[in-house]
């Protein structure tokens, strides 16, 4: 099997024995180097995927294989080594009394020696370009900077995918342009794989592939351009669609032909600018 | 507001007692207070004296910080002494106030308590004055380590004490805002009889406990994902060293012991 990538086999999901399944029958594969976009309203099963890929759950039913091991009681320890996750909560998931301690946490979870953990502090607080913080306490830090700190903490473990659930959700549109920087800086400079579970169609835009989930399937998977393209099935499950995409129905309704399904405002300008030299 | 927070008492400087290991401190503070109890002459008490003054002297405290570890405990002190006054009724009578003889011996004795106390309260704020917090949670997961034998959870209760000192200023940011929030909706907390003051911090306490149990919650959640799992096989990034200044203090302490029993009576 091909190693550094996440498979999902007939994954089936329930919290408790009479409770409904939040999972059914899902399968997928993210490879090495790629980002992927999980989206789809409440309660579709997306932050559950994400438990499952780090081993805080387990499935009832299907296999999930972390970088060609099955994840179970036995590996789990393994596999959180290769995954790293970043929460929702910048201060709930900030365990050091400073911004170094915090970094050292997992590494120092995984028993690794001093020396080298003094080094990815810097290297990865570098990364994240938070290396005048070191010595700063949580509370005198943003909720961007706290989040930043937070993917510092897991790429000094350096994991082969960072999975990012709703990280950006609680922050400003400051903090979270920030954070959307940073990772995608991140993702180019180290071999990583993205896995970003989010309600932000700026986010989506940014992967290179899209999983929507809604009752816990697969509703629909391919490029941000082929999603958004079919905005009839996204409305049709209550998802919303980004402003530029209904920008462009508008515009299609009125007349204007354009080359594709425009992600940013920058596309839709320069298709604009095509069709109407072409006019 | 928050910048400006620092925890518990410690005032920050680079002087000799600030770099003590504090496990040094923690131990050299236990022995001192039980050779206090030691002195019984002028000059063994003068010894100890000299020891605490001369730590405080050397931390570079501002004394008024130092005084006010002592505000708590001026009650105290002088009432053991005014007890020790008029209740010793030992020696020779040194004066007399409304028809209540006030021996020499009492005299004697109230100084001396009192100033027993002066010197282990002024050792024992020293330590906090010149300690990280979280230095004295290191250091007492050093100093308990050898309690781990007979099972007795020494890094779970490191990491405890730990968490609580993070999640302070937190807690304490979030009390404002509850309360900030109770009062816009009507909840007074400044005027009224106490017994209704009491009630108004039932509406704080409730939501600042439920968000609590909230935070707890995710907080093991995203320690279990970043690989926790508890003290075994993990290494520690905060390092305890021993200086060449630690083992000045042993000597000047062993020094003071020995000074000590030979001023004794």
């Amino acid at each position: 099997m091909e190693e550094r990538q996440v498979e999902f086999r007939n994954v089936s999901f329930r919290y408790q024995e009479d409770m409904p399944w939040v999972l059914k029958n899902v399968n997928f594969t993210i490879g090495p180097d790629e980002w992927v976009a999980i989206i789809g309203h409440n309660g579709s099963g997306k932050s559950t995927i994400a438990k499952l890929m780090n081993g805080l759950l387990f499935p009832q039913e299907g296999e999930v294989y972390v970088g060609g091991t099955k994840v179970n009681a036995d590996t789990v320890w393994d596999v959180r080594k290769q995954v790293g996750m970043v929460f929702q909560n910048p201060d709930n998931q900030f365990v050091g009394t400073t911004v170094r301690d915090d970094v050292a946490f997992g590494m120092e979870n995984h028993g690794m020696p001093r020396d080298l953990m003094v080094n990815r502090i810097q290297q990865s607080l570098k990364a994240v370009r938070m290396e005048k913080f070191e010595r700063h306490e949580p509370h005198r830090l943003s909720g961007g900077q706290k989040q930043r700190i937070a993917i510092a903490g897991v790429l000094a473990v350096s994991p082969e995918f960072i999975i990012l659930d709703e990280a950006t959700a609680m922050l400003d549109p400051k903090g979270r342009k920030e954070i959307m920087q940073t990772v995608s800086d991140v993702q180019q400079e180290r071999d990583l794989s993205l896995i970003t579970i989010t309600h932000d169609l700026q986010e989506v835009t940014m992967a290179s592939r899209v999983i929507v989930m809604n009752g816990g399937e697969i509703w629909m998977e391919g490029s941000p351009r082929d999603v958004f393209s079919k905005k009839d099935h996204l409305t049709e499950i209550g998802l919303d669609t980004p402003f530029v995409s209904k920008m462009a129905d508008h515009l299609k309704k009125e007349g204007v032909r354009l080359s594709r399904e425009p992600l940013n405002h920058q596309e839709l300008l320069e298709d604009l600018c095509i069709s109407r030299s072409t006019m | 507001m928050s910048s400006s927070m620092i925890i518990g008492q410690y005032i920050p400087a680079d002087s000799v007692i600030h770099r003590l290991d504090p496990r040094s401190k923690i131990a050299i503070i236990f022995f001192y207070v039980v050779i206090v109890f030691f002195a019984n002459s002028a000059m063994s008490y003068g010894v100890l004296a000299l020891f605490a003054v001369g730590s405080a002297f050397l931390s570079q405290v501002p004394f008024r910080y130092i005084l006010k570890g002592l505000k708590p405990v001026w009650f105290l002190i002088l009432f053991t002494f005014l007890l020790h006054l008029f209740v010793t009724r030992e020696g020779d009578v040194a004066f007399s106030i409304f028809g209540w003889d006030v021996y020499k011996e009492g005299l004697v004795q109230g100084g001396a308590i009192s100033l027993r106390f002066f010197l282990l309260i002024l050792v024992t704020s020293l330590l906090t004055l010149t300690t990280t917090p979280i230095e004295i949670t290191d250091a007492i997961e050093e100093l308990l380590g050898p309690l781990k034998k007979v099972k007795f959870p020494v890094h779970e209760l490191a990491l405890m004490m730990s968490i609580s000192l993070r999640f302070i200023p937190t807690l304490m940011q979030e009390t404002e805002k509850i309360s900030k929030a109770q009062a816009s909706r009507g909840v007074d907390f400044r005027t009224g009889a106490f017994k209704d003051r009491v009630k108004a911090v039932v509406p704080l306490l409730v939501p600042l406990f439920v968000s609590a149990f909230k935070r707890a919650e995710e907080l093991a959640m995203a320690m279990e994902a970043r690989g926790y799992q508890g003290g075994e096989g993990r290494t520690k990034l905060r390092e305890l060293q021993i200086t060449k200044i630690d083992v000045y203090l042993y000597i000047v302490f062993v020094l003071l012991v020995m000074a000590l029993f030979m001023t004794r009576n």
